[in-house]
């Protein structure tokens, strides 16, 4: 009795608190994260020699490198360079570099995917460069970085706990506080997983009726 | 004019200064993904085993399993069983081993999903081969299909050390003596984060670079002559 | 400028022309200047081995590759290819059928035809979807208006890569081997297909090894070989009494291949 006393007036409200900043934490830095991401991708396929090499050398880094690394050195580092960002400004930034280049990694495999002799077709039925982008490439190229793009967004939810490392306090922050302060700590990290874990498993779910609902049939089996 | 040349020399003599230090901290960060890694191969193996072969019960009780350890964060695992599930149990464990443990638990989840591809994209000739020989199911997975499962997960055996490598600066939270714990403890005193974060990267490259090359060379000694899987 | 007597100047003039047209690939010389103009109503069938430049120069006739020299033009109207939108204009009005079909994967039969009406005609979406069914009609697919490129057959996809050229109102067509990736028993459906735009009038350059097809409705065989032509004339003459020796040995060779039979 006691313990569900706990859980109503002090887990959840505690943690209700920590969703909306993880929330405001996850959503731009998808945002973001996507657009890099296929920006970055499409420049590693159809850019320049030079562009090509840095965007690769952009994914090398930030897949190579911890995310914790990251967010230390954007909250921590760039201080002495004289730019001080606060903690949920730094956090957007680390998510939203490093998911991008993961991002980048599936919009490139998913552009390789399409075959060359489409865009001579769109190109001789007269098809702008633009058109052509809008029309045939990325409707193809987004079917096909979804399944990867839809992972990486489910591991940003899960990502997002790290912000607390920099002194973002979101969800996982506030479980701490409330933690330390109780001596509950079983109870309330246990909720708190409860918490991820019904976040990741709705995210999974949207994105699956998402995939469903773009299928298209035979679609995917040739490459 | 004369600040500036000697702030560069600053920089690099602090990370140079703090590298021996850094590099124990790295020797700490193998012995965690090691560990992590060998938990998470032997209880990969029977997950995935289960999950291809077993009852549906089983299967279900697998399906949770996985679902948990690869839904719940890290840093959120971390805390819960070290500040929660062990100190409930009145286990008394050092930092270093619940890191080890925890990171193991969430990796057997996610390789348990790379053996399961593995087995599941051996051709089917292969199990039935084996069992018309008269093996029992356990020998016919352990002599036949294992071996070649286990091959074929090289590949993505080594990304998964990458992750688990990155993950492992995580459990710097706990107080694990790592790269990334070491590199701050000497940032905050020298007031140089942001060179020797960059060493502290500049190490996990080396250390993913070196991880992956090491794999790549089992991959080759392993192979079977001809063996190609599509 | 002339003017033949009784002939109307639209009828002598040729709808196409095309004059020495040029193109390396690093040391590779691929089309050793290539000229050919072609009247309305004509069809003109490029054979030569391959390898010879034929998939080259008619990618370049409609700059989906871009000849290092060479002019171009459409209804005696010089094309300037550097100038985007007349590139554009230009390229509708010259339709293209390629070995590989090349049918948007993503876009069903019918939405593959009404793709371009929409959003390079600029028709609204009713009159686009009635013109896309017609098209469809024409080349006997209306059933599978539906069907996704991966629920066809090779010769389906063609005839709806065919509608799709079709359905943009081309004064030209270039056909790029457009049976040569089918199977033997699906070639016939898409020969009786391009056999109805010849009834019709259509003017088309086509590149094809179907003989029996070509010495019965070609106007001119040109023969390409090493980036150039080394001889046209009419279908009889090339293929049973041809000049060249090259020739000679290419249309008995081919003829033995193929066989009569279209």
């Amino acid at each position: 009795m006691e313990e569900l006393l706990f859980l109503q007036r002090e887990i959840l409200p505690a943690l209700f608190k920590g969703l909306k900043v993880s929330i405001l934490l996850i959503v731009p830095s998808a945002f973001c994260g996507l657009c890099i991401g296929i920006l970055v991708g499409a420049l590693r396929v159809y850019g320049g020699a030079a562009a090509r090499r840095i965007a690769d050398i952009y994914v090398a880094l930030f897949r190579g490198v911890p995310l914790v690394v990251q967010l230390f050195t954007w909250y921590f580092g760039l201080p002495h360079v004289g730019i001080y960002l606060s903690p949920f400004t730094a956090s957007v930034l680390g998510f939203s570099l490093c998911s991008g280049a993961y991002h980048s990694e599936y919009v490139r495999g998913a552009l390789l995917s399409i075959k060359k002799g489409q865009l001579l077709a769109a190109q001789a039925l007269g098809f702008t460069k633009l058109r052509m982008v809008m029309i045939v490439i990325l409707p193809q190229g987004l079917r096909r970085a979804l399944p990867g793009c839809g992972n990486e967004l489910i591991y940003l939810i899960k990502y997002s706990s790290l912000a607390y490392m920099v002194t973002c306090i979101e969800l996982t922050g506030e479980a701490k506080i409330l933690a330390s302060h109780s001596f509950k700590y079983l109870e309330v990290f246990f909720a708190v997983g409860v918490f991820y874990l019904v976040l990741v498993s709705v995210a999974g779910r949207l994105l699956h009726y998402l995939e469903e609902h773009l299928t298209l049939p035979g679609f995917e089996h040739h490459r | 004019m004369k600040g500036s040349v000697t702030a560069m020399p600053d920089k690099l003599i602090a990370v140079w200064n703090a590298l021996p230090y850094m590099l124990g901290g790295s020797l700490v960060t193998m012995g965690v993904v090691a560990g992590a890694m060998l938990i998470g191969l032997f209880g990969g193996i029977p997950l995935a085993v289960g999950q291809v072969y077993g009852k549906p019960a089983l299967k279900r009780i697998i399906g949770i399993y996985i679902w948990f350890f690869r839904g719940v964060p890290l840093l959120v695992l971390l805390f819960l069983f070290y500040f929660g599930l062990f100190s409930l149990l009145d286990i008394n464990l050092s930092a270093f081993t619940v890191a080890v443990i925890v990171l193991g638990l969430i990796s057997a989840a996610y390789q348990s999903q790379i053996f399961r591809g593995s087995i599941l994209s051996l051709p089917e000739g292969q199990l039935k081969a084996a069992r018309a020989l008269g093996m029992s199911d356990f020998k016919a997975v352990h002599l036949i299909v294992l071996p070649q499962a286990l091959r074929l997960s090289i590949p993505a055996w080594s990304n998964e050390y990458s992750i688990v490598l990155k993950d492992s600066a995580v459990t710097y939270a706990l107080g694990v003596a790592e790269i990334m714990a070491r590199t701050h403890f000497v940032a905050t005193r020298t007031y140089q984060h942001l060179p020797l974060y960059m060493a502290a990267g500049l190490i996990y490259l080396v250390l993913t670079y070196a991880g992956t090359k090491g794999l790549r060379i089992l991959e080759s000694r392993v192979r079977i002559r001809g063996y190609s899987h599509s | 400028m002339e003017s033949a007597g009784f002939v109307s100047i639209s009828e002598m003039e040729p709808i196409l022309r095309v004059e020495n047209v040029r193109k390396r690939y690093g040391k590779r010389e691929i089309l050793k200047g290539v000229s050919l103009s072609i009247r309305r109503g004509e069809l003109k069938v490029l054979i030569g081995p391959s390898g010879g430049g034929k998939s080259t120069f008619l990618q370049c006739i409609n700059y989906l590759v871009t000849p290092d020299e060479g002019d171009i033009w459409l209804e005696g109207r010089h094309i300037d290819h550097t100038h985007k939108r007349e590139l554009y204009r230009y390229r509708q009005q010259v339709g293209m059928i390629f070995q590989d079909f090349n049918l948007f994967d993503h876009l069903s039969a019918v939405q593959n035809i009404e793709v371009s009406l929409i959003h390079v005609k600029r028709m609204d979406r009713k009159p686009a979807r009635e013109r896309a069914m017609a098209e469809l009609e024409r080349v006997g697919l209306r059933g599978h208006a539906d069907h996704y490129p991966a629920q066809l057959s090779g010769g389906q996809k063609q005839r709806v890569s065919i509608a799709r050229a079709l359905a943009m109102d081309p004064k030209v067509m270039l056909l790029d081997e457009p049976t040569s990736a089918l199977d033997p028993e699906l070639i016939g459906e898409v020969l009786s297909v391009i056999k109805d735009l010849v009834a019709n009038g259509m003017t088309m350059i086509m590149a094809t090894h179907q003989i029996g097809f070509s010495r019965a409705l070609a106007d001119e065989i040109v023969f390409m070989e090493d980036g150039r032509i080394l001889e046209r004339g009419p279908p009889l003459k090339i293929l049973s009494d041809a000049k060249c020796e090259r020739t000679r040995e290419f249309c008995s060779k081919i003829t033995e291949l193929y066989g009569e039979a279209d």
